[in-house]
């Protein structure tokens, strides 16, 4: 199990190296200064601007300089937003984020996984089909699609919750977005839920505690539940990921004050420290959560381990 | 009709699956559907009297209605909402297509070099695929889409494409490592066949039902992606029209104007609905092992 760690520790660490080299120099190739605007600036303030960021200097000292700043978890300054640093706007944006992707993700499994179970159940029947239809449905649809559609229905038609903005601490505010982005998730558990119930009711192992005359519930409780349960915990990591990365969709949907709002501003102001910041956080995340998924299934399942 | 025996050109296994195919009743519709969506967005704007991009004074923001002059009503500028919505689904299908034609290309050259190739070649451009698969994708098409600058259909083509080629990469290695072994293959070798042509005439013909499946699955995500760059005002702009910022601002108006979301956004669930149903059917009718 340690060997196994370390083996995958070792290897997340590159991935985040390349992770940050190639969005550096990627970002550097772009056509165009940050201060390249409608109005020419003196050259003066032109030089000012420029040693402020440390442009001036050679990229290969840039790119160092840079290095050094994240490993001490400086961002650097955003270009647009003259005033902040990269590292203080995260601050104030990933606790909304992560609030929102952490409900999301709590929804998906306390509606996914009782849905997964009906429908194994009660196979080829009505609640069967409405399951599994309904998750093809759900998984083929984008969350800028559903966002609105969600919004425009409960907020605009059923006036039952709020369509926009966020109050601290209101968890009305936090139904719809978390709604929209559990769906995706909530249909693949309940798909997956499902799959590997059906297989293990077909189990041997479950055949004997029937036949030893253990009632259904008994029976579903205490010996299929837990295997049945496996696979979905180990997709509980791409789950979180994808949850953390679709958040950036669902806060500007629902003009929320997270980190999304920000590598997409960035994006579209061309603002490049902050859109290397957010990729660079975005990505961490992944990679971490995929690590952290990575590690549990090793523990869970040893077969892994020796691959 | 030595290679008759391999996946997917095995005429007996290949009608068996397309008679499969044809009795899935949803994936025989979601081909219909698709067939009349992309006929509708290659013919539709001809047929109609508006432009996407003409403005009607008299009629700002008027709601659907059969009686009415725009039958799926108009936007605040007095733009004929089912004329952009064609011309978004004709951008979103157009993209989603091309893109994945660049991306089964690469995928299936990169797959099928490692997969015959083998050895430290091989390990090489699977680590490489790894290490692109581990980098969040979203991200990698908005550092793109940043770099290269907002508007450019062609190079958010290729944004989109170059990224969407690492499911395929692996998936046609895993099939090339197993058509290796056959005996047509080796029998080519033996022959004195090359490399390249023994790839080029003998794997890549060979590969075609599997690279059919997941090209047909790559499609609604690769127009997921289109749409979602345009929502995001990332893709293309003003006074073009895509799926993805029609939603966009259908989802700003929807206070006053319902329809601007509503439009754009059916169009869009029908598409991907479709592709993913067909591909779905595909799988199941070409490669009944797979679930």
């Amino acid at each position: 199990m340690l060997g196994y760690a370390v083996r995958r520790i070792a290897g997340t660490v590159p991935t985040l190296l390349i992770l940050v080299t190639l969005s550096f120099f990627v970002i550097r190739l772009a056509p165009g200064g940050p201060f390249d605007q409608e109005r020419a600036l003196t050259p003066q303030v032109r030089a000012n601007l420029d040693h402020l960021y440390g442009l001036d200097r050679p990229l290969g000292v840039q790119y160092l300089h840079y290095l050094d700043g994240l490993a001490h978890g400086d961002f650097g300054l955003s270009y647009k937003l003259r005033d902040e640093s990269v590292s203080s706007l995260i601050a104030q944006g990933l606790p909304v984020s992560a609030m929102v992707g952490f409900a999301a993700l709590v929804l998906a499994i306390l509606l996914g996984v009782p849905l997964g179970i009906c429908a194994a159940l009660r196979r080829g029947g009505v609640v069967d089909y409405a399951v599994t239809g309904l998750a093809t449905v759900a998984i083929a649809l984008p969350t800028f699609v559903t966002g609105p559609l969600l919004a425009l229905v409960f907020g605009l038609a059923l006036c039952w919750l709020p369509v926009a903005g966020w109050q601290q601490g209101d968890p009305l505010y936090l139904i719809l977005p978390a709604l929209t982005l559990a769906l995706p998730v909530c249909a693949a558990i309940a798909r997956m839920m499902r799959g590997s119930l059906l297989e293990t009711l077909g189990a041997s192992f479950v055949r004997t505690a029937r036949a030893r005359g253990l009632g259904p519930w008994r029976v579903l409780l205490r010996h299929a539940l837990r295997p049945a349960l496996l696979p979905v915990v180990s997709y509980l990591g791409p789950a979180a990921t994808y949850v953390f990365t679709g958040s950036l969709v669902v806060e500007t949907v629902f003009a929320l004050p997270g980190t999304g709002r920000f590598l997409v501003q960035g994006a579209l102001d061309r603002d490049y420290t902050l859109v290397m910041g957010m990729i660079i956080l975005y990505g961490a995340l992944t990679l971490l959560l995929n690590l952290a998924a990575d590690l549990v299934y090793g523990w869970l399942d040893p077969r892994v381990r020796n691959d | 009709m030595i290679e008759a025996q391999a996946l997917g050109l095995d005429p007996a296994r290949a009608t068996s699956g397309m008679r499969r195919l044809r009795q899935d009743r949803m994936a025989v519709g979601a081909a219909v559907v698709i067939v009349a969506l992309a006929l509708l967005a290659i013919f539709g704007p001809w047929l109609s009297p508006y432009s996407y991009d003409a403005l009607d004074w008299r009629h700002l923001a008027v709601s659907p209605g059969l009686t009415a002059s725009h039958w799926l009503g108009t936007d605040p500028l007095g733009r004929d909402l089912y004329v952009r919505s064609l011309y978004g689904l004709r951008l979103s299908l157009l993209i989603g297509v091309l893109a994945t034609a660049v991306s089964v290309g690469i995928g299936v050259a990169w797959g099928a070099v490692a997969g015959y190739v083998g050895g430290r070649t091989d390990s090489w451009m699977m680590r490489t695929v790894d290490v692109l698969y581990a980098l969040p994708y979203l991200f990698v098409v908005i550092i793109l889409a940043t770099v290269f600058g907002r508007g450019s259909i062609a190079l958010l083509l290729i944004a989109i494409g170059a990224v969407g080629w690492l499911t395929m990469a692996r998936v046609v290695r895993g099939q090339t490592l197993a058509l290796k072994q056959r005996e047509f293959i080796e029998a080519a070798r033996a022959t004195g066949l090359g490399t390249a042509a023994i790839l080029l005439r003998h794997i890549v013909p060979n590969l075609a039902g599997t690279v059919a499946v997941y090209a047909t699955l790559t499609i609604p995500e690769l127009i997921t992606y289109e749409s979602f760059l345009s929502f995001l005002g990332l893709g293309v702009q003003e006074p073009l029209a895509s799926l993805g910022s029609l939603i966009n601002e259908g989802a700003r108006q929807m206070l006053t104007a319902p329809w601007m979301l509503l439009v754009p956004a059916g169009f869009l669930i029908a598409l991907l609905l479709c592709f993913n149903l067909l591909g779905d059917g595909l799988r199941d009718a070409l490669d009944p092992t797979a679930r």
